[in-house]
């Protein structure tokens, strides 16, 4: 693939764990969508930090404290233009994406009542429907879902007709964990402006592969991880416009988010610190910032065409293997492959090319209502990222033809 | 009867003639084979234990004073594991169930397979013979 912009081999050398070995033979980590790998930029920013300016931030006047502050506070600088957010403090520092979900969907639940609707996608992750359904309950309204079609998109017709003026939140993954389908979430949004509905997207599995802009989407809210995005884990971001944030009220108690604290009242800080309670992760913010840092060098429409063009490849090959079935066919997904054999248990598949050194993820991808769709107990799914190269493509077919041959 | 011990020293010898993991995984996809299947009134949900990844089915009944366990799981590598645990655990009394350990599974090399973190059913399934067990034994006295 060498007409694209990617130099897989200076890339891959970034990327420290790629060259160890798995049950003896060398590893094939095609579980990406669960998390990525960390490049030796990113760690070293992490060493660096415990090394020489590890500190509580924020509060001390002393030179580590406000080494360490003004650090934290660049990567938040970064994020938001990664994001290209209009303002810092619409930039949350979590402990990840369903952090961020959970925090706005705890503040929508003073602002809901009886009779209002919230609409979530039947492509969701478990951690998507939850939170969801707690607001609904506490609230009193209502939870209705947007089906998805045979061929794992979400269904455009049946959406339109969801919303109506009831609808007074959309929640919506940019694209599916368990299938890969990027979600038309820019119709969503415009759909939702009409009826003056909040918008909240999960960008966990889009933001490794997609640079979402947030002013331009006009979007309410969006939430990441950064342990997708080559960083570490325990550390995202919530994007929230700052008409919003203002509105929602505090997620938890604790230092940072105060103002004035009297036995009486409280006050809050401003944003982003009524959001931030208690000392965040420091070091996981600034790695994040320089994971980001690391990702725009390489450049997220490099990454995009050479993952394309894995996603091809690995997807011609494995339909060759006779009684493979792909689950999530849309024409407009990421490098995820979520895939079964006839008559074996993707189970079984899982533990076969694990002992030939191939990492994938098998199960219902936290994502039951998407296998009940297909009444299937889970998949095998690999999952691709700009450090993979086509001969671990070709690693995976051998493997999961030898499983098949062995199971069947 | 053998005694487990002794049941559990014969497929530790079985699993030593093999000289690779491909070899081992090819015979207990073969034991998970030739696993009398549990009675199809036994293979429902009360009897289901349930794993995040692979399922298992598994009843027992008292005949005499010998526990009778007759398992099934979804996945042919999870079904063989169960084939080994049902081969050395059921025509037992119940103390001798109770008393036993599942060491013998390291030495195979399927130590991974019984992890609590695998969520594939087993460790629950064994947990289930002893629960099994020590009711039964209950009973007998």
């Amino acid at each position: 693939m060498s007409h694209t912009n990617i130099d897989i081999k200076k890339i891959r050398k970034d990327f420290p764990i790629l060259s160890r070995k798995v049950n003896g033979k060398p590893l094939v980590y095609l579980d990406n969508a669960a998390t990525s790998q960390t490049p030796q930029q990113v760690i070293d920013v992490i060493v660096d930090y415990y090394q020489n300016y590890n500190a509580n931030i924020h509060r001390g006047v002393h030179s580590l404290s406000q080494e360490a502050t003004d650090a934290y506070e660049e990567a938040r600088e970064k994020i938001r233009t990664h994001f290209n957010a209009k303002h810092k403090e619409e930039i949350i520092f979590t402990s990840g994406t369903t952090h961020g979900i959970n925090l706005v969907a705890n503040g929508f639940s003073n602002l809901l009542k009886k009779g209002d609707e919230v609409l979530v996608s039947a492509l969701e992750h478990h951690s998507n429907i939850v939170p969801w359904q707690m607001l609904c309950e506490k609230s009193g309204a209502k939870l209705k879902v947007i089906p998805m079609t045979p061929q794992g998109e979400l269904d455009k017709l049946a959406f339109a007709e969801l919303f109506s003026e009831n609808t007074k939140l959309v929640f919506v993954n940019h694209v599916s964990n368990a299938l890969g389908t990027v979600n038309p979430i820019q119709e969503i949004i415009a759909k939702a402006r009409e009826v003056g509905a909040a918008v909240l997207i999960d960008g966990a599995q889009a933001a490794p592969h997609i640079k979402a802009d947030v002013q331009a989407l006009d979007v309410d809210f969006y939430v990441v991880s950064a342990h997708k995005i080559c960083g570490p884990t325990g550390v995202g971001v919530l994007y929230g416009k700052k008409e919003w944030l203002e509105k929602l009220p505090p997620y938890q108690g604790g230092g940072e988010m105060i103002d004035q604290v009297s036995f009486e009242k409280t006050t809050y800080a401003g944003l982003p610190h009524k959001f931030e309670a208690g000392t965040p992760n420091i070091c996981g913010g600034i790695a994040f910032g320089a994971a980001l840092d690391y990702m725009n060098a390489i450049g997220f429409e490099a990454i995009a065409e050479y993952e394309y063009e894995l996603l091809k490849y690995a997807t011609q090959q494995l339909l060759e293997i006779e009684g493979l079935k792909i689950y999530g066919t849309s024409a407009d997904k990421t490098a995820v492959i979520s895939f079964n054999i006839e008559g074996i248990h993707p189970y079984d598949i899982g533990t076969i090319v694990d002992k030939l050194g191939v990492a994938v993820r098998t199960g219902h991808h936290c994502a039951q209502p998407i296998m009940d769709y297909f009444k299937i107990p889970g998949t095998v799914r690999a999952s691709f990222s700009f450090y993979n190269t086509k001969e671990e493509v070709d690693v995976l077919v051998e493997s999961v033809k030898k499983a098949k041959m062995m199971l069947s | 009867m053998e005694s487990i011990k002794n049941i559990q020293e014969e497929i530790v010898d079985e699993f030593s003639m093999f000289e690779d993991w491909m070899q081992r995984y090819e015979y207990m996809i073969e034991l998970g084979k030739s696993l009398p299947l549990i009675e199809e009134q036994y293979r429902v949900d009360e009897n289901l234990i349930k794993g995040c990844q692979s399922k298992v089915w598994l009843h027992s009944k008292l005949d005499g004073n010998k526990v009778i366990f007759t398992a099934d799981s979804d996945a042919i590598i999870t079904k063989g594991i169960v084939a080994i645990l049902i081969r050395s655990f059921s025509h037992q009394e119940p103390q001798a169930i109770l008393d036993a350990d599942t060491n013998f599974i390291d030495e195979i090399g399927l130590k991974e397979h019984l992890s609590p973190t695998r969520a594939n059913g087993l460790v629950s399934m064994v947990k289930q013979i002893k629960m099994y067990a020590l009711a039964y034994q209950a009973k007998l006295n």
